[in-house]
């Protein structure tokens, strides 16, 4: 993984970057080696891997690139309804594509009006007979104009109590009513497409949904689980990347007739970049060991570790642009990229404040 | 189409290679890789059988025992198996050792077509390919292009100073493959999770019957025909110039450098 994230990833991160287009080769790269394979069951062509496996992988390439960290990172969490929920039929139906890196999925919670406040969802999904009619628009969707499939969670029952009104949908993008509106112009992550996606009448089979009717909600926050922590995993790798560059630009760089690695200034900046992400690091391991034996407080390991790791990843690639100085400043070099990219691991799949909001609620819980 | 692959593990070019006090590269203390080299050849040999839809590819290798971690990086590019010869006596053997050793080992595995990577990084002799081929009685085909196997014989296209010589042979034989073959591929993430699992079978010379007859107490570091006399580090590289011109200006001062030093 190292080696082909340094080999044939690293050298495109720049391009990918500048020309703010979807890296394809890399997504086929990714498939080619079995990487998007990782987190399906064997028995629908995957690798079956445990979720620190599938973040070591995140972590690897996004080392190199934040973009293509996140092609993984996206698979991993919009396959995870179906992975978890989906029966056994529905499964067969999606996965092995998936597995194999044909068909792309992305995951579509969040609208203009309802980021954070997912349960103020506006997307309509009315039942009519053995169909169900779509109609609404997502907004922020990373991935969601070049995905084949897209998890969508929508109003099934307008005058059920709140958080028991959605359910979960697989949306094949060929659908007729289905069309991508805007593509954001981001300060980060610029090779991922972020798409607004428009539903009008969009007519899919009943056997699409995922779960039962309003279970929306607690699909969502149960896949949260398990793909917040692929945040955090972007966002140490994305930490490494920056910390391995400046350490090596400052035994190169000379001023003062001497490496500015030999002045301890320097020193220190270095040494705190290394400790935050080791920390961040280490406390994503010991949320995705926890998460994967069952530990009943889910919820808060993938919070704690994705608020930890995201904070770490922007100290460090700001630490980085000033360990470079003014050069760090340009895009002639990666560090102002890592620091622009580390910025959405504080934002997407929850803000840093929703991941206290839930930290907070299970420790209190606890009191 | 059974296809055995000579490869060595040799020290990772990684500039942190030490000498023990024999002189020789302190194996223990440096990584091993598969010889980049023979990453070709194993590259040439997977397209092969996967063009011909049927056969398999074996890895055979003479090193120390700690060899099997680096075989399996080169199994899990998609070899089926691999057989490797070690034995103490053998530290330190030099290529005629080899030639013999891997020759003999040859004769215990069923193959129609051989191959090897030109070279290896660390000893860099390039004459152990041919030195089996002599020795198991197998035509030699040298810098390999192309490799176009038939029914009974290869077409081997070997790179010349000016093109390209077609030869061709009987099968089987061995072939010496070039970086014109292709470029390695990487392991996938399924070959190297199935690597873990391929049979790699260890044999000691008395396994290939070489602790007795004509070649016993021949073989082996302790009879080696060569031997280092001394080490030398490479002189530190002479102050360099860079340019940082746009194409054209940059161009006129290389060719300007070159011709006040006379090498144009």
């Amino acid at each position: 993984m190292r080696r082909l994230a340094r080999e044939r990833i690293a050298p495109r991160a720049a391009e990918v970057d500048r020309t703010a287009e979807f890296p394809w080769d890399n997504k086929e790269l990714l498939a080619s080696q079995d990487i998007l394979a990782l987190p399906f069951p064997e028995a629908y062509g995957g690798l079956g891997a445990d979720l620190l496996t599938v973040c070591l992988a995140i972590e690897a390439l996004s080392e190199a690139c934040a973009t293509t960290g996140l092609i993984l990172a996206v698979h991993v969490l919009a396959a995870m309804p179906i992975i978890t929920r989906g029966t056994d039929e529905q499964r067969q139906r999606w996965l092995p594509d998936l597995a194999a890196g044909k068909t792309l999925i992305s995951f579509a919670i969040t609208e203009s009006d309802a980021g954070s406040d997912a349960g103020s969802i506006a997307m309509r999904a009315t039942r009519n007979g053995d169909e169900y009619i779509l109609d609404g628009a997502k907004r922020f969707i990373t991935q969601g104009s070049v995905a084949d499939l897209v998890v969508v969670f929508a109003v099934s029952d307008p005058d059920a109590r709140r958080h028991q009104n959605l359910s979960c949908f697989v949306v094949e993008t060929n659908r007729p009513g289905f069309s991508v509106g805007r593509l954001e112009h981001k300060m980060g992550i610029r090779g991922s497409p972020t798409a607004e996606l428009l539903f009008d009448a969009v007519r899919i089979p009943a056997d699409n949904r995922i779960g039962a009717e309003g279970e929306g909600f607690a699909i969502a926050m149960s896949t949260f689980e398990r793909s917040r922590p692929g945040i955090a995993a972007q966002a140490v790798g994305i930490a490494q990347g920056a910390l391995d560059f400046a350490a090596h630009y400052a035994t190169e760089r000379i001023q003062f007739g001497k490496p500015i690695a030999e002045k301890q200034m320097v020193q220190a900046l270095l040494a705190d970049m290394d400790a935050t992400t080791e920390a961040a690091r280490q406390l994503l391991y010991a949320a995705c060991a926890a998460i994967e034996a069952g530990d009943g407080d889910a919820a808060r390991w993938a919070a704690v570790c994705k608020l930890v790791a995201g904070d770490a990843a922007m100290r460090v690639t700001t630490d980085a642009v000033q360990v470079l100085g003014g050069y760090g400043y340009l895009e002639e070099f990666p560090v102002e990229r890592m620091m622009r990219d580390a910025k959405i691991t504080q934002l997407y799949e929850g803000t840093q404040q929703i991941q206290r909001l839930v930290v907070a609620r299970s420790l209190l819980a606890r009191s | 189409m059974r296809i055995v692959v000579l490869v060595k593990p040799v020290p990772d070019t990684t500039g942190q290679e030490r000498l023990g006090p024999d002189l020789r590269v302190d194996r223990a203390n440096v990584p091993a890789v598969v010889n980049a080299n023979d990453e070709y050849a194993i590259e040439a040999a997977l397209k092969l059988v996967e063009a011909a839809g049927e056969g398999d590819v074996t890895l055979l290798t003479m090193a120390p025992v700690a060899a099997p971690e680096t075989l399996r990086k080169a199994l899990a590019m998609g070899a089926q198996r691999a057989f490797l010869v070690s034995d103490p006596i053998l530290a330190g053997s030099d290529t005629v050792t080899t030639v013999h050793v891997l020759a003999a080992a040859l004769q215990r595995i069923e193959h129609d077509l051989v191959l090897a990577g030109a070279d290896t990084s660390d000893g860099g002799a390039g004459v152990v390919a041919a030195g089996v081929a002599y020795r198991a009685g197998l035509p030699y085909l040298s810098y390999a292009a192309r490799i176009e196997p038939h029914a009974d014989r290869v077409t081997v296209h070997r790179l010349s100073p000016v093109g390209y010589d077609v030869i061709e042979s009987a099968l089987p034989a061995v072939v010496v493959a070039t970086q014109a073959l292709g470029e390695p591929r990487y392991p996938s993430l399924k070959g190297i999770m199935s690597a873990r699992s391929k049979e790699i079978v260890t044999w000691s010379l008395a396994d290939l019957g070489l602790a007795e007859g004509a070649l016993a107490g021949e073989l082996g570091g302790a009879q080696a025909t060569t031997r280092v006399v001394s080490a030398v580090a490479p002189p530190p590289r002479a102050a360099t110039r860079v340019v940082r011109e746009t194409a054209q200006v940059a161009g006129s001062q290389v060719v300007e450098f070159l011709v006040e030093r006379r090498l144009i």
